[in-house]
């Protein structure tokens, strides 16, 4: 059964490293350091390779040894690369993953091939398979994750000082490059305790998108950090179960595959920072901008002795079908801008109000915009219908008293054509 | 400088500082004395070494000679004498930290490795929250601030480090009319209360009304002092003169011989 004492082991041990690895990715993605992770975890592979040539061993603090050894070196080559020559970062992480990598491959499927290998499980470090934890392995991993654990909560206002300000922060005194080194070293940490189960070529992303999908929910640090952290343990803990469900399946891949379902979910749904969320305030935005153009062409439309305005009156002067005017004026209705009389409208109290409003704010902008040589006469309506919409009560007094001082004469108008209110193309 | 300088009263002396970034050199022989409770400005071309010059004086960028002395000591045991505004470019604004937070940066040269801000410095900093008149944005988000309003809030973070000496990297740039008043004012309550401000300036217009010293840069100091001596047509001339001056083409060929190119 699926319940024994070595399951329990894999999946502690896989919540251990999704919930490490999340944590130390919300400082590393928005220290824009996540790809070298990526380069760290490929540049690791060699190094497991020779540690097991070199001591015949396969007790996993030997080759994790090796690994970090390899990896460190790799990102050395990187700055080396990035310092010394014209080459940029990007590049100069290419050209060392991919070497590293390849060497990593070669030297694996070498100790495969001959006779000790063959039973070395070394290849499990490519797409990680955390059925392979023994309890030894946990140990370590536990020890590690603890310490990297703890070093975060100790260094967290160090931490977040350098990514938000570094400068300012070494101004204080806090040495940049200590702090530096020591995110670097706990995100190298991290990585490596988490090769064996997810493997070198998918860690980074346990590293990466729990981290990115965090950022969607919430705009403070500390709350990111427990959000990446307890998504990254559930994704580890998520991808063991689905794993075992059928055999052979490499943990890894699924854990990646659960975490990206996260991430996508994020960014739909999540409030504010969310695709869905800003699809609702642009909504909310055309509505409220039509609602304003037809308060616009009504005020065009209705003379002294005729309040009423009739619909397709309007639909003509605002250049839209029937249909949609119709419907724009029932919502305007229901918010108590307008009364309905059976083909034809009237405005409110509230409905005069708010059309002065938006007039003068169309007015007084065209003037600010042709007062201030910012545009020629002809050119204004455009521009000014874009940003009548946004300028908010304050900003309008400060027209008006910029004017004033002035001396411009608002009375007159400058443009009397009822050309072009600015269709935002949404459907009501 | 022909006269001696007291150092001991002097917040910031600079001797004879020569400041390269990848081997370009960007500033020659500074040499440059501030006297104590001015409100200083530091006006330039682009790319005349004005934020090289403040870096240079928090050991932010490395000295290819010379030294600085802040009231006769280096700056490494002068830290807390300092207070910093950057340029409100020089950070991501969507990280994720409210306002209140940012300006708690500040307290932490007093708070020190690992330990954690008390009540006191929360205090410390809504407090400088309040004197730029930022206390309602606490808790926003920084993105949700106006240009005006970040700047605003990196003072704040400046003043609550609570330093004898305040250098600031254009504070005015990009800021409305408003906050510029704000600000302006800020600093003229530091320079009564015996602060010494050097402060990074772009708009001539105002150097006559908001400074009393002035030190007028282009990869060295084209003059320095009062205000009334230094801003000269004739020094202005010398500052933003034409073409490229011979010191830039130098470093230019400084530059390229050094990195071998």
């Amino acid at each position: 059964m699926i319940w024994d004492a070595t399951f329990q082991l894999v999946l502690l041990g896989s919540l251990l490293i999704g919930a490490t690895s999340g944590t130390l990715g919300a400082f590393a993605v928005l220290r824009r350091r996540s790809l070298l992770g990526d380069a760290l975890a490929h540049a690791a592979l060699p190094g497991v390779a020779l540690a097991f040539l070199w001591t015949q061993s396969k007790a996993l603090p030997v080759l994790l040894l090796g690994a970090t050894v390899s990896g460190v070196v790799g990102v050395l080559i990187i700055e080396a690369i990035v310092n010394y020559t014209r080459i940029k970062a990007d590049a100069a992480l290419g050209i060392v993953l991919s070497v590293f990598f390849g060497g990593g491959i070669v030297l694996l499927t070498h100790i495969q091939q001959s006779e000790v290998g063959n039973q070395s499980g070394l290849d499990k470090f490519l797409f990680g398979q955390a059925a392979s934890i023994v309890r030894a392995d946990l140990y370590v991993m536990c020890i590690v994750s603890v310490l990297v654990m703890i070093a975060v909560f100790l260094f967290y206002k160090e931490f977040k000082g350098l990514i938000f300000d570094a400068e300012f922060l070494s101004a204080l005194g806090f040495s940049q490059r200590v702090v530096d080194l020591l995110l670097m070293g706990l995100i190298v940490l991290t990585v490596m305790v988490g090769l064996q189960a997810v493997g070198v070529i998918l860690i980074a992303a346990m590293l990466i998108t729990p981290a990115a999908a965090a950022r969607f929910w919430t705009d403070r640090l500390h709350v990111m950090v427990l959000v990446s952290g307890i998504l990254g343990a559930l994704c580890g803990a998520m991808g063991v179960g689905l794993s075992a469900l059928a055999p052979r399946i490499p943990t890894g891949p699924v854990m990646v595959l659960v975490a990206t379902a996260a991430f996508l979910v994020s960014v739909l749904i999540a409030p504010r920072r969310g695709v869905l969320a800003r699809r609702m305030r642009l909504r909310a935005n055309a509505l409220r901008e039509n609602g304003q153009h037809f308060l616009r062409a009504y005020l065009a439309l209705q003379t002294q002795d005729k309040q009423k305005v009739v619909l397709v009156d309007l639909a003509g002067e605002l250049q839209l079908p029937l249909y949609r005017v119709r419907r724009l004026a029932k919502r305007l209705a229901r918010d108590g801008w307008v009364s309905l009389h059976n083909g034809a409208c009237s405005l409110t109290e509230l409905g005069h109000k708010e059309a002065d409003f938006v007039v003068k704010s169309h007015q007084l902008w065209e003037y600010y915009l042709v007062y201030r040589s910012i545009l020629e006469e002809d050119h204004v309506d455009r521009p000014a219908d874009e940003v009548e919409h946004i300028l908010t009560p304050e900003i309008i007094e400060q027209l008006e008293t910029i004017l004033a001082e002035e001396d411009i004469d608002i009375v007159g108008d400058i443009h009397k054509a009822h050309s072009g209110y600015r269709r935002t193309g949404k459907d009501e | 400088m022909l006269h001696a300088v007291d150092e001991s009263v002097t917040p910031i002396h600079i001797h004879d500082m020569t400041v390269a970034y990848h081997k370009k050199p960007v500033l020659w022989d500074v040499d440059l004395a501030v006297p104590e409770g001015k409100l200083v400005g530091v006006v330039g071309p682009n790319g005349a070494g004005k934020s090289t010059m403040i870096k240079a004086i928090m050991d932010l960028v490395p000295k290819a000679s010379g030294w600085v002395r802040i009231y006769g000591k280096p700056y490494l045991r002068m830290r807390q004498a300092i207070g910093y505004v950057p340029q409100r470019e020089s950070v991501d604004w969507d990280f994720p930290i409210n306002a209140l937070d940012v300006v708690l940066m500040g307290r932490y040269g007093h708070v020190g490795w690992v330990r954690r801000p008390d009540k006191i410095d929360r205090e410390l900093a809504e407090e400088a929250l309040e004197k730029v008149g930022m206390t309602d944005f606490g808790h926003r988000q920084i993105n949700q601030l106006s240009g005006g309003q970040q700047q605003r809030v990196f003072l704040a973070r400046a003043l609550a480090q609570d330093a004898q000496i305040y250098l600031m990297d254009e504070p005015f740039a990009g800021v409305d009319a408003a906050t510029e008043r704000a600000i302006i004012d800020i600093l003229m309550d530091l320079r009564a209360r015996k602060k010494t401000m050097l402060v990074v300036h772009h708009d001539l217009h105002t150097v006559n009304q908001y400074f009393d010293w002035l030190v007028l840069i282009n990869m060295r100091i084209v003059a320095a002092g009062e205000t009334k001596n230094v801003f000269t047509e004739d020094n202005l001339n010398k500052t933003y003169g034409g073409r490229l001056t011979v010191l830039s083409e130098a470093a230019q060929a400084v530059a390229h011989h050094q990195r071998g190119l």
